[in-house]
């Protein structure tokens, strides 16, 4: 045995014992960890299963001792939002009502434009991508007042609409107005990641689509959109999450009933007047936030592998 | 008129000259082959036949009509990818049937019509299955299937067999052969590949720097090479090449190659090359392939021209079939091929003949044969 073999032998014995303390010392930290992020919603959850006298008189750790869901009915269905009492049920829909078409149609705008920024180059068209891009780093605050004069001004088409047929053909409604903000915020991100997804996408498939006869909507619906899976999600998830929390706009373009779930969740905790009802705030907290971690635990694991994907071209 | 023409056929990406003026015809049920080094534009010169690029003048036609501005769909042209191109989402019979389907062809026309090339190509087995689910020589069959299937006048292949492992490139390169064999399709080939070009070719068209170098049957290109890029690039080991001089003291020509620790080699002009005009003094280049470099029993009995010389051997290449002998003269490397059992050894001393009826003569000026 030489000297070179004997050195590594050692060094391969010697850490042996630490691997042991070591594992602890990780598994330890990452399970403190673990607790303090969970512990929000820990004592949220069992907060919205106590009754109110269990909590303004008890300790906020401790688990429920008279275990109810009536905070939780009573968020859905009659606690007061602002002037009415009936509950956020109303509000989530209007949510739901918002987020989908949002999200559907920025998604798809998305993927077009990542397909014509790719595929269909013409002349300029990394200026185009280099506005759109831009976009994603407007700040919220600045499009406000552009996009409130834009939107009075669809107002006034609707008005007028109403007035020659007796519909309003959606101008001038909060939720689709709402759509369209959240549409053209969402499309500088949707584009960047759909354009970078198919930037890796063969380009020899385009081709012999082309040969085969498939025109610019065939080969969009035929062959790309089979194919991109995983953005798809990603994008979703993206827009999803950012669109269902978004606050800022939903406090400004829609007022009263018409709010989203977000505005309506500050109304319920805002509120000025009697007991502050802590298990019911909880429980239209959580309700509030379900939909997207729904989303993210369905579809989470996607998530990680759509962000990869670009990464290793496989 | 010829079946595929193109003429006068140039490309421009902004001032870069891709291709300067392309002039080529093909028989109806020819195998041209495009064959050059990588940038040569012989895959442009493919894509502007497919209408995949535009030109930016000249015409290419078919069958006597220009498609130079149609629809690559309207060309009526099949393209074999490099990548295969085979669309993931879809099974290998919906890959195939995808034109059809895109030129509104009833579906049971077209199950039909993919069932007879899947019988062809032997591939009906993994009619059901996802492109992922092939290897690589699986893919190639259905790609062929997908290009074969529409019946298109014009087929075109871009560099088939470059993504396959060697052996499996050998059965894939006759399995095209007999496949044009027996379907009598017209193709267009484009390859970097001198031995695929050799093999399966009717005609070969070699290009450099968007030029044509050469166009001709696969023997033309071989054993008259237009000029020096050809010689060298068609054959392998490629030819040799060596510098020399024309001597006129005997009365007719002879070449003079100098070499450092022998007396210069004195050799007769082959009869394949034109040597009368030639004036004493004048700068030649020698070119001979390999298997016209012999030991002096095995050259061929039939040839006329034969010199034999002394060369100390430098690497002996046994490559199963043959054994490649490298040598120097004139301060070149000259490459004989030998049969397999050939005794030689490096560092020792070997008689070597040059089989001049196969010698080829080049002006190094403009590179062109003499």
């Amino acid at each position: 045995m030489s000297a070179a073999d004997a050195i590594s032998v050692r060094a391969v014995r010697e850490p042996t014992r630490s691997p042991v303390v070591a594992r602890i010392v990780i598994y330890g930290l990452l399970l403190f960890f673990a607790a303090i992020y969970l512990l929000p919603l820990i004592v949220m959850v069992m907060t919205s299963l106590k009754p109110l006298p269990e909590i303004t008189g008890g300790n906020m750790f401790a688990p429920p001792h008279d275990l109810t869901f009536a905070a939780w009915a009573e968020a859905w269905g009659t606690t007061c939002v602002g002037l009415t009492c009936e509950g956020i049920k109303g509000y989530f829909w209007n949510s739901i009502k918002m987020v989908v078409p949002a999200v559907l149609i920025s998604t798809l705008l998305g993927a077009l434009n990542g397909y014509v920024l790719t595929k269909w180059r013409f002349p300029g068209h990394k200026l185009v991508f280099g506005l759109m891009l831009f976009s994603c780093f407007i700040p919220f605050q600045s499009v406000l007042i552009p996009m409130a004069v834009i939107l009075g001004k669809l107002g006034a088409i609707g008005v007028a609409l109403q007035d020659a047929t007796g519909f309003t053909f959606g101008f001038g409604n909060p939720t689709v107005n709402l759509v369209i903000v959240h549409v053209v915020y969402g499309l500088g991100f949707t584009t960047l990641f759909f354009r970078n997804y198919y930037e890796a996408f063969p380009t020899e498939l385009i081709k012999a689509a082309q040969i085969d006869g498939a025109g610019f909507f065939q080969i969009f619906r035929r062959i790309l959109i089979p194919n991109s899976g995983p953005i798809f999600i990603v994008t979703v998830i993206y827009q999803f999450t950012n669109i269902w929390n978004d606050f800022l706009f939903g406090s400004t373009f829609a007022a009263g009933d018409q709010s989203p779930m977000t505005v309506a969740l500050n109304n319920v905790v805002n509120t000025s007047t009697g007991v502050i009802e802590y298990n019911v705030n909880m429980a239209a907290a959580i309700i509030a936030a379900g939909p997207t971690l729904f989303v993210y635990v369905v579809a989470g694991r996607y998530f990680v592998r759509g962000l990869m994907a670009g990464a290793v071209k496989g | 008129m010829a079946f595929l023409e193109i003429s006068a056929l140039r490309k421009r990406f902004g001032a870069v000259e891709i291709l300067k003026g392309i002039d080529l015809s093909l028989d109806k049920g020819g195998f041209l082959v495009l064959v050059g080094p990588s940038g040569c534009g012989k895959s442009t010169l493919l894509n502007t036949i497919a209408g995949l690029e535009s030109i930016s003048s000249g015409t290419i036609s078919v069958d006597g009509d220009p498609i130079n501005d149609l629809h690559p769909s309207k060309r009526d042209i099949a393209m074999v990818f490099q990548s295969y191109a085979l669309y993931p989402n879809m099974t290998v019979a919906q890959n195939m049937a995808f034109g059809m389907e895109m030129r509104g062809v009833p579906k049971a026309e077209r199950d039909k019509a993919v069932a007879d090339v899947a019988q062809t190509l032997q591939i009906t087995p993994l009619l059901a299955r996802r492109p992922s689910q092939l290897s690589g020589g699986q893919r190639q069959r259905v790609a062929m299937g997908r290009a074969l299937v529409r019946q298109p006048r014009v087929f075109l292949f871009d560099e088939p067999l470059s993504n396959l492992d060697a052996k499996l490139r050998v059965d894939m390169r006759i399995e095209i052969k007999r496949l044009h064999q027996a379907t009598g399709t017209t193709i267009v080939y484009v390859t970097h590949d001198q031995i695929e070009a050799m093999t399966l070719a009717t005609r070969i068209a070699v290009l450099k720097d968007g030029e044509l170098q050469q166009v001709g049957s696969p023997y033309e290109v071989y054993n008259t090479p237009a000029n020096l890029f050809v010689a060298d690039f068609m054959g392998s080991p490629s030819m040799n090449l060596l510098q020399g001089t024309i001597t006129r003291d005997g009365g007719a020509p002879q070449i003079v190659l100098p070499r450092k620790d022998h007396p210069p080699l004195v050799l007769e002009a082959p009869p394949g090359a034109d040597a009368s005009r030639l004036l004493d003094g004048a700068k030649v280049i020698f070119g001979i392939r390999p298997e016209a470099v012999n030991d002096p029993d095995s050259i061929d009995k039939n040839a006329r021209s034969v010199a034999t010389f002394d060369a100390n051997v430098e690497i002996v290449e046994p490559a199963g079939s043959d054994t490649f002998v490298v040598t120097h003269i004139a301060g070149k490397e000259v490459t004989a091929r030998m049969r397999a059992d050939t005794d030689v050894r490096p560092g020792k001393n070997h008689k070597f003949a040059f089989n001049l009826d196969k010698a080829l003569l080049f002006d190094p000026a403009t590179t062109k044969r003499i």
